[in-house]
């Protein structure tokens, strides 16, 4: 792991940028939060193909399918919450049923929102996008996946949901990282467990993993950058270990815990443990501090594989 | 100079109530009463107005049809297939599992579908960003969508409206298909959007009202529209729920409803008298 320390928004805001200057049917909407999502980056850098929708975001995912049936490469941008939680159903009838080539940029995922509180900490979001067939779920662990999951997603020509957060996080890919959609990366062999991983909580499965080597238990580590499709060559061959121990910065409900177990008790069942937030709201406070306080980090993890061994 | 005669145009408009009826009565479900509503405007759409190409449904500089009150898919169907999209029978599909003509409008299985739709609220919106990439691409291409009036009490056709008046989008016109019913009652009694016209106004639109069964009404506000700069319009159409056929006119019960045979029969005859009675004129 690199002592660097970038939030995914920011690399978000860059490829955009990085993208637009390429591709001049690249377009950027937002809904009022472009400083925050970081679209104000491609909106300073090509004003032309930005358009704000203002706090309106049902219409913004509306006028994002309209776009993208001229041709358009369309980004969609607004906070987790009000991307998959206000404007669900227009994601779901007006992007996922027609299949439109529309990338949602969905930032301030989770938790580690912080300050903001349980209205803006959207934990849910991972399980309702999974229910729309078609749809592409991506949640990078660190700037370098970001960026090329950005790249990665412009190329597709269906509907794709890209999770960011607001938290700097530290970076665990190296800089010659190439990122392949829909393919799990295992970044650290183990024969006791796997603990798979997805966003801020890759770095925090590492942290695990190095303090369990030291405690004689060897744990390998499975980052699912790739919610859905997913990687079920991977997790199958993950649950070799004979125990699996999921990770994510989202509702134990729905998320990737729930898409491992889904997968691995049809076919190769195995027990899988979930760390994540449990069925509740969260409080506002910093965001690090969120995360000790709902159970996300390294120690937590950890805590999950020695109670299970 | 039109396309086509009026009397043409009231043909067709029999015609599409006639094949729509078919398809309804066949699949035991579906929507008469927001199809006949919309029909002559439907057939203005697609016979006269619209720059289409049947044999190209997807051709670049085609100007749009959102259909946004979506459960008037049988009608929007009917004016495709008299068109030339696709064949008048496949009508009798309707609501079949396998056919191209699902319930609501999908844009990928039916040829001159520019939208799938059926959620209401949503279709402005989708028009909307039609409307913004033919302004970014410096394209001459005309977005219409047509909402339903009960449809309004959806926010975000608010939303929409709000965004297309701020981006001055003047190839955009809305149509509201005013006829005054919805599920629950009259759209007064249910949650009352009314003053319609007031409100687009207020919201940056270029309003006309219109009857909207009749053609004369319709040319002139398209006429209109064509003059309009730097705003969208919006036509509020006054119908008839359930229109050319007697006992569903006005009636509400005929909002998503099928007839029964002799229902059937009976719309039927008083079309085809219609027809007849159409035809007679051209001879």
């Amino acid at each position: 792991m690199s002592e660097i320390k970038l939030a995914t928004r920011d690399a978000y805001g860059a490829a955009l940028a990085e993208l637009g200057a390429a591709d001049k049917k690249l377009v950027v909407l937002d809904a009022d939060l472009a400083p925050a999502t970081k679209t104000a980056v491609f909106a300073k850098a090509f004003p032309e193909r930005f358009f704000d929708a203002g706090i309106a975001e049902q219409n913004l995912i509306g006028v994002a399918a309209g776009l993208s049936t001229a041709g358009y490469t369309v980004f969609a941008s607004t906070f987790a919450m009000f991307a998959a939680g206000r404007a669900f159903e227009q994601i779901r009838n007006t992007l996922g049923y027609p299949g439109l080539n529309v990338n949602i940029g969905a930032t301030h995922a989770g938790i580690s929102v912080g300050e903001d509180g349980a209205s803006h900490q959207c934990c849910e979001d991972i399980a309702l996008m999974r229910t729309i067939p078609g749809m592409t779920i991506i949640n990078p662990a660190d700037d370098i996946e970001a960026r090329q999951a950005v790249f990665a997603a412009a190329k597709t020509d269906s509907p794709c949901y890209l999770r960011f957060g607001r938290l700097a996080v530290p970076r665990v890919n190296s800089e010659d990282y190439k990122f392949e959609l829909g393919k799990a990366v295992k970044l650290k062999d183990g024969g006791d467990v796997t603990i798979i991983a997805t966003g801020l909580m890759v770095a925090e499965a590492l942290t695990a993993a190095a303090q369990l080597e030291i405690e004689g238990i060897s744990a390998a580590v499975l980052n699912v950058h790739t919610i859905k499709p997913l990687d079920e060559e991977a997790v199958i061959a993950a649950a070799k270990t004979g125990l699996i121990v999921t990770a994510e910065e989202h509702s134990v409900i729905g998320g990737l815990g729930s898409a491992v177990a889904e997968l691995l008790s049809e076919k190769s069942p195995c027990r899988v443990v979930r760390v994540g937030v449990k069925d509740t709201f969260g409080r506002s406070g910093p965001a690090v501090e969120m995360l000790k306080r709902y159970g996300l980090d390294a120690k937590s993890i950890a805590a999950a594989v020695r109670a299970a061994l | 100079m039109l396309k086509i005669t009026k009397n043409e145009l009231k043909m067709n408009a029999v015609k599409a109530r006639l094949a729509a009826l078919e398809g309804i009565f066949n699949a035991k479900s579906g929507h008469p009463g927001g199809s006949f509503s919309a029909t002559e405007m439907l057939c203005y759409l697609y016979f006269e107005q619209m720059n289409i190409d049947p044999a190209n449904p997807k051709m670049e500089n085609r100007d749009r049809f959102v259909l946004s009150k979506g459960h008037a898919a049988p009608g929007l169907y009917a004016t495709l297939a008299l068109r030339g999209y696709f064949p008048v029978s496949d009508l009798a599909t309707l609501r079949h599992p396998d056919s191209h003509l699902q319930g609501h409008p999908n844009m990928h299985y039916t040829p001159g579908v520019d939208m799938s739709t059926g959620s209401l609220g949503q279709g402005v919106s989708a028009a909307v960003g039609m409307a913004l990439a033919a302004k970014l691409g410096g394209a001459d291409w005309k977005v219409y969508a047509m909402l339903g009036d009960g449809e309004l009490q959806e926010g975000q056709v608010w939303e929409a409206a709000m965004f297309a008046a701020a981006k001055g989008l003047d190839n955009l016109t809305v149509i509201v298909d005013n006829n005054n019913m919805q599920i629950d009652g009259t759209i007064g009694e249910v949650n009352s959007p009314y003053p319609i016209d007031e409100k687009f106004a207020a919201f940056g639109f270029h309003v006309i009202n219109i009857s909207g069964h009749c053609f004369d009404d319709i040319e002139k506000a398209f006429a209109e529209v064509k003059t309009v700069t730097d705003k969208p319009c919006c036509i509020v159409m006054k119908t008839v729920k359930g229109k050319g056929v007697s006992y569903m006119e006005n009636n509400v019960n005929w909002h998503g409803a099928a007839p029964n045979e002799e229902q059937y029969n009976q719309a039927v005859t008083e079309l085809k008298t219609a027809l007849a009675g159409l035809e007679e004129i051209v001879a």
